[in-house]
């Protein structure tokens, strides 16, 4: 039986909500040096199926920005809706659900476990949320990832290309209403970013994904429907560009 | 460097895991140390006043000269006694009666350490003597009394003097058990025995200095007796004195270097993992000063410099922390046992910074020579392979540093040794099962799903990471069960030794012809039969036919063993004959006759006396006995319980050689304290026989045995506390990985029950197979230990190691899920970026 991707989804983003919708959001840490404001009244939304790069300095804010809207990390003010889903008002073990549901992550360091292999990396969110089927669509993906060839091998013994590959297919295994990175070509070389990049959107287009991602890199950024630039916590600019 | 380098590291928090692992290891090793010093040095005090004071010096000949100049030392107090036989008189002439017996001098301020219990009558309550007995008055033993028909304000007989009876003595402050001899004894003021006359130009006079003060004093003084000592003249140690205290001694003392050399174990184990963690963690670090252009030997100084400062003030704070520990535990101790508990000496100290700076840098250092290796590259890519410290340097520089550390520690050879055997052989049992159930698992796991499935592959994947908490809490766990199980033996031991029903009369010089008359006087009483042992004594003449001379040919004796020998030559020796043997005596060598009667007379002989004596297995000894030689082959050597308070024959000869001579019995049994007219009862009813009453010293070694065991109880539970919040700090010293990854599996939506599962999981592997490992290793070494080191009897009990595998998943899941439980409800982002800092 043909695998379509489709046929695995389970939370279809519902065409009347957002994907997100940011108000007032802000985050400040204590530090022994005192006290630092990260993100400051930063408000924005997004609708289902954009394209969205956040910009900025580095250390502008933009994972801090990220890690919030994912539900990685509580705010000290605002809110984030993701998919409806008020994300402050959740636990931890509640955010968790929602992530396992609606989110997909990809971090510039990749972030696999080392302990299993391509393939159970790929099947583990899957397994986590208690789906029959794990192995299929896991194969499915990664053959489309073009690492069909490499479903027994460990992280260590992938490239970091071949492992951002792995890291992909992670996160489009769930059929995830918002796939999250943060720059995910940030630890490659530009040949293997740009290969990287177009198999996110290649995924993205196919699945018809929020995508939210954090980069560096103007290819990237110019590629996306919007973009958002931080500067200093703050958001500077919110602007649609043409694609 | 080294300075900035440390404070950097702490400011950013990436020292506390280490500093509290080493902090925790210093800690324990000193406290441990400190509190097992002062309580060996308190036992040792404690059971010197079984000899009326801490050191006694005993002589043919009045003690002058550099012994009695030493005792007069500052910090010490001394007096002196004197001995000799007399015959001994109550009555008037028409009622006159007379035996030989024992008398003793007491000088002023006699006993320094103990007292006298006495009675007033012979079934009286019991009270402290207040000092020596008066001017013109005497004590008498309560058997003696007993014999002599002697009650209080009778006037005694002494030679040419006349003294009042005031007091009837239960209990000697410094009395050993010799059950042979059962001759009244009687006391008086020294300065009352010029006057009886007896002392004379050839009077057998032994005389005997007591010397009591300062810890410090005291060991001077014996330092400065043992060398300055005369003709005939030697220290006596509670050792000597008391056999059936020696052994629960030296074992109270052997316990705690045992417990002394677990905390050594744990804290090299808490301690290496710390290490570990602390090189994988600064890896990224040495990457960008090597890119920075620092050379090999900066990174060398600066991060070897950085650990040595942080061993100095991990240590510090350690011995600080432990000293304040011990001081409230040697308080508790002191009034719990009502015992003078001395002052800590400095050295646990000094042992607590040496283990702190020797483990830290024996296990802390490989892996910062490994670091000189991290290629500048890293600082590009993370992911890059870690540089592990090759395990066979971290290893062998471990094993090395654990072996000087042990070694040190054990206070014995054949412990430290033994300990040493055991620990590699567990470590090399240990890292093979670890392998080895790395590659089961890696079999199973396409057959598990989910959290298990992540969890048991964590095990297999993370080999070299799991083949090190394996083996670490293996070894740790094996340290803290062996403690047990040898302090199980220990207890036990004791408590059956001494238990309530341990024979506390024996009854000597019954005849042949009584025994059965015995037997039923004891079976009118509803008292069990008595073993009757026969005894028969002789001189020793030759060994292997050549004669054996009362004295050696050429001057004196030299060391203390030829003179235990000397003394043992000259003695007559008790022979008895058996056809088996009772569970206190165990043959080591050769065989026991057993029920077939040997043609020829055999000698089963205890094996420390066959080897102050040089014989051995099949050499041939002869005694007299009566003027009739008997010859026998020496066939079996035995070790024998002589706490258990029983007739025990140094020299038994096998059943029916001694059927020619005239032997009369002994027995021992236990009397019910209710039965207060036992003794007369029998003695009315047989009046050769002799009943010695030991009652008294059996209470007198309880309750040493007591305070002994609440020692060894304390450091015990005081030791297992340490260990385990060690281990504690050694699990959580290895758990960034985990950490990592619960972050991760958090991202990608795990609910807290799963990441548990998983993690449980995988610390229940981990235990499971370091708690069934370290219980199987610790029955094995507390076997060799309980046999070889402290000369118990020892049984396996494959129980236990159920027990042990039990306790390694509840130990391992619990340290392990207490040092990751923040992965559970800290925001993922938050986790991530603590662990990769
Ligand atoms: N938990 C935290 N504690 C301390 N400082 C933090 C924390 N999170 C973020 N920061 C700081 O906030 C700033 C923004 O961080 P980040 O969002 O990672 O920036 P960007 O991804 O834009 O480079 C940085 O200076 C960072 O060091
Ligand atoms: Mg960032």
């Amino acid at each position: 039986m043909p695998h379509d991707l489709a046929m695995h989804t389970k939370v279809q983003p519902d065409p009347q909500r957002l994907a997100l919708q940011v108000s007032e959001l802000g985050k400040r840490v204590s530090l022994p040096s005192g006290a630092l404001t990260i993100l400051d009244g930063v408000g924005f939304s997004i609708s289902h199926g954009d394209t969205v790069a956040i910009v900025g300095a580095s250390g502008s804010g933009k994972s801090t920005l990220l890690s919030l809207m994912a539900g990685l990390d509580t705010p000290s003010s605002g809110s984030v809706l993701l998919d409806g889903e008020p994300l402050s008002a959740l636990d931890e073990d509640g955010r968790a659900r929602v992530r396992g549901e609606k989110v997909g992550f990809v971090f510039q360091s990749f972030q696999l476990l080392p302990s299993l292999t391509a393939l159970e990396n790929v099947m583990l969110p899957l397994e986590l949320r208690g789906d029959a089927d794990v192995e299929t669509p896991a194969r499915a993906i990664l053959a489309k990832v073009g690492l069909g060839e490499r479903l027994g091998h460990y992280p260590r013994q992938l490239s970091g290309g071949e492992q951002q590959r792995v890291a992909l297919a992670r996160a489009f295994v769930t059929r995830p209403a918002v796939l999250f990175a943060d720059e995910p070509t940030g630890n490659l070389d530009t040949r293997t970013g740009q290969a990287i990049v177009e198999l996110l959107f290649s995924l993205n287009a196919e699945t018809g994904t929020t995508l939210v991602l954090v980069t560096h890199d103007e290819h990237l950024a110019a590629r996306c429907g919007r973009r958002l630039r931080l500067d200093g916590g703050r958001l500077v600019t919110g602007e649609r560009q043409a694609s | 460097m080294a300075w900035r380098q440390l404070r950097r590291d702490f400011a950013a928090g990436e020292l506390r895991i280490l500093l509290g692992a080493l902090v925790l290891a210093v800690l324990a090793v000193t406290a441990i140390g400190f509190v097992t010093d002062r309580a060996e040095r308190a036992l040792a005090l404690e059971a010197n006043r079984l000899l009326g004071g801490d050191a006694v010096v005993l002589g043919d000949t009045p003690l002058d000269g550099v012994v009695r100049e030493a005792a007069r030392a500052p910090g010490l107090r001394s007096t002196e006694t004197q001995e000799m036989p007399s015959m001994i008189r109550v009555g008037d002439a028409d009622d006159e009666r007379l035996k030989f017996g024992e008398l003793r001098a007491l000088g002023e301020g006699f006993p320094l350490r103990g007292r006298f219990r006495v009675v007033d009558t012979v079934d009286g309550p019991e009270r402290d003597a207040p000092g020596v007995p008066e001017r013109g008055t005497v004590w008498l033993s309560r058997a003696g009394a007993d014999a002599l028909d002697a009650k209080l304000g009778d006037m005694i007989a002494i030679g040419e003097s006349q003294l009042r009876l005031s007091a009837l003595v239960v209990q000697e402050p410094d009395a050993a058990i010799d059950y042979f001899n059962i001759a009244p004894r009687v006391f008086l003021n020294l300065a009352d025995l010029p006057a009886t006359g007896l002392v004379q130009e050839g009077s057998r006079l032994r005389y005997r200095l007591v010397v009591a003060g300062e810890p410090d004093a005291v060991e001077g003084f014996i330092r400065t007796a043992r060398e300055g000592l005369a003709r005939g003249q030697r220290l006596e140690t509670v050792k000597d004195a008391r056999p059936e205290m020696r052994s629960a001694l030296d074992r109270a003392d052997r316990f705690l270097s045992l417990a002394a050399l677990v905390s050594v174990v744990l804290a090299a184990v808490a301690v290496a993992m710390a290490a570990r963690r602390h090189s994988a963690r600064h890896l990224s670090s040495t990457a960008v000063m090597r890119c920075l252009g620092a050379s090999q030997r900066t990174l060398v100084a600066t991060h070897g410099g950085e650990l040595l400062l942080l061993g100095l003030i991990a240590s510090t704070i350690g011995v600080v922390l432990a000293f304040f520990m011990q001081w409230l535990v040697g308080n508790w101790l002191s009034g719990a046992l009502k015992m003078n508990i001395p002052a800590a000496g400095w050295v646990p100290a000094v042992q607590g910074y040496g283990v702190g700076l020797v483990v830290l840098l024996t296990f802390g250092a490989p892996p910062i020579l490994a670091l000189r290796r991290v290629p500048a590259l890293r600082v590009l890519r993370r992911d890059l392979d870690r540089t592990e410290p090759s395990s066979w340097l971290v290893g062998l520089a471990g094993v090395a540093g654990l072996a000087a550390l042990l070694w040190w520690k054990a206070g014995s050879a054949k412990l430290g040794a033994t300990m040493l055997l055991g620990i590699i052989a567990t470590l090399g049992v240990l890292a093979a099962l670890a392998w080895g159930l790395i590659s089961v698992v890696r079999r199973l796991r396409s057959r598990l799903r989910g959290s298990l499935r992540y969890g048991l592959a964590n095990v297999s994947r993370r080999a070299a990471t799991s083949v090190a908490q394996v083996t670490a809490l293996g070894l740790g766990l094996m340290a803290l069960l062996l403690l047990t199980f040898v302090r199980t033996d220990l207890l036990d031991r004791w408590q059956v030794a001494l238990a309530k029903e341990a024979p506390n009369r024996f009854i000597v010089n019954v005849q042949e012809d009584q025994q059965e008359p015995m037997r039923a006087f004891m079976a009118e009483r509803g008292l069990p039969a008595p073993d009757l042992f026969p005894m028969v004594r002789g001189r020793l003449v030759a060994h292997n036919g050549e004669p054996v001379k009362a004295a050696p040919a050429e001057g004196e004796p030299r060391s203390e063993e030829e003179r235990r020998g000397q003394r043992r030559r000259d003695r007559e020796y008790n022979l008895s004959s058996a056809a088996t043997l009772r569970e206190d005596n165990r043959v080591t060598a050769g065989t026991f006759w057993g029920q077939q009667r040997p043609e020829k007379p055999e000698l089963s002989v205890e094996e420390g006396f066959a080897s102050s004596m040089g014989w051995k297995l099949g050499d041939r000894v002869a005694f007299d006995i009566a003027g009739q030689r008997l010859e026998a082959t020496v066939t079996s050597l035995r070790k024998v319980e002589w706490e258990s308070f029983r007739p025990n024959f140094i020299v038994l000869v096998s059943p029916g050689a001694l059927a020619g001579y005239a032997a009369s019995y002994i027995t021992a049994m236990h009397v019910p304290p209710e039965r207060t007219r036992f003794t007369s009862e029998l003695v009315a009813r047989f009046p050769n026989l002799s009943v010695v009453d030991v009652d008294a010293l059996l209470k007198q070694a309880r309750s040493t045995a007591d305070q002994v065991s609440t020692v060894v109880e304390v450091v015990f539970y005081f030791s297992l506390l340490a260990g385990l919040l060690v281990l504690m700090a050694a699990v959580n010293a290895s758990q960034d990985e985990r950490l990592l990854e619960g972050g991760v599996m958090r991202v990608l939506g795990g609910s807290r029950r799963q990441l548990r599962l998983a993690q449980a999981s995988e610390f229940a592997a981990i235990g499971l197979l370091s708690g069934l490992t370290a219980a199987a290793a610790a029955s094995l070494l507390a076997g060799v230990i309980a046999t070889q080191v402290f000369g118990l009897p020892w049984q396996a009990d494959w129980r236990l190691v159920g027990v042990g595998g039990g306790l390694g998943v509840l130990a391992a899941v619990s340290a392990g899920m207490f040092a990751t439980r923040r992965v559970l409800d800290a925001p993922p982002s938050v986790t991530l970026r603590e662990v990769q800092g």
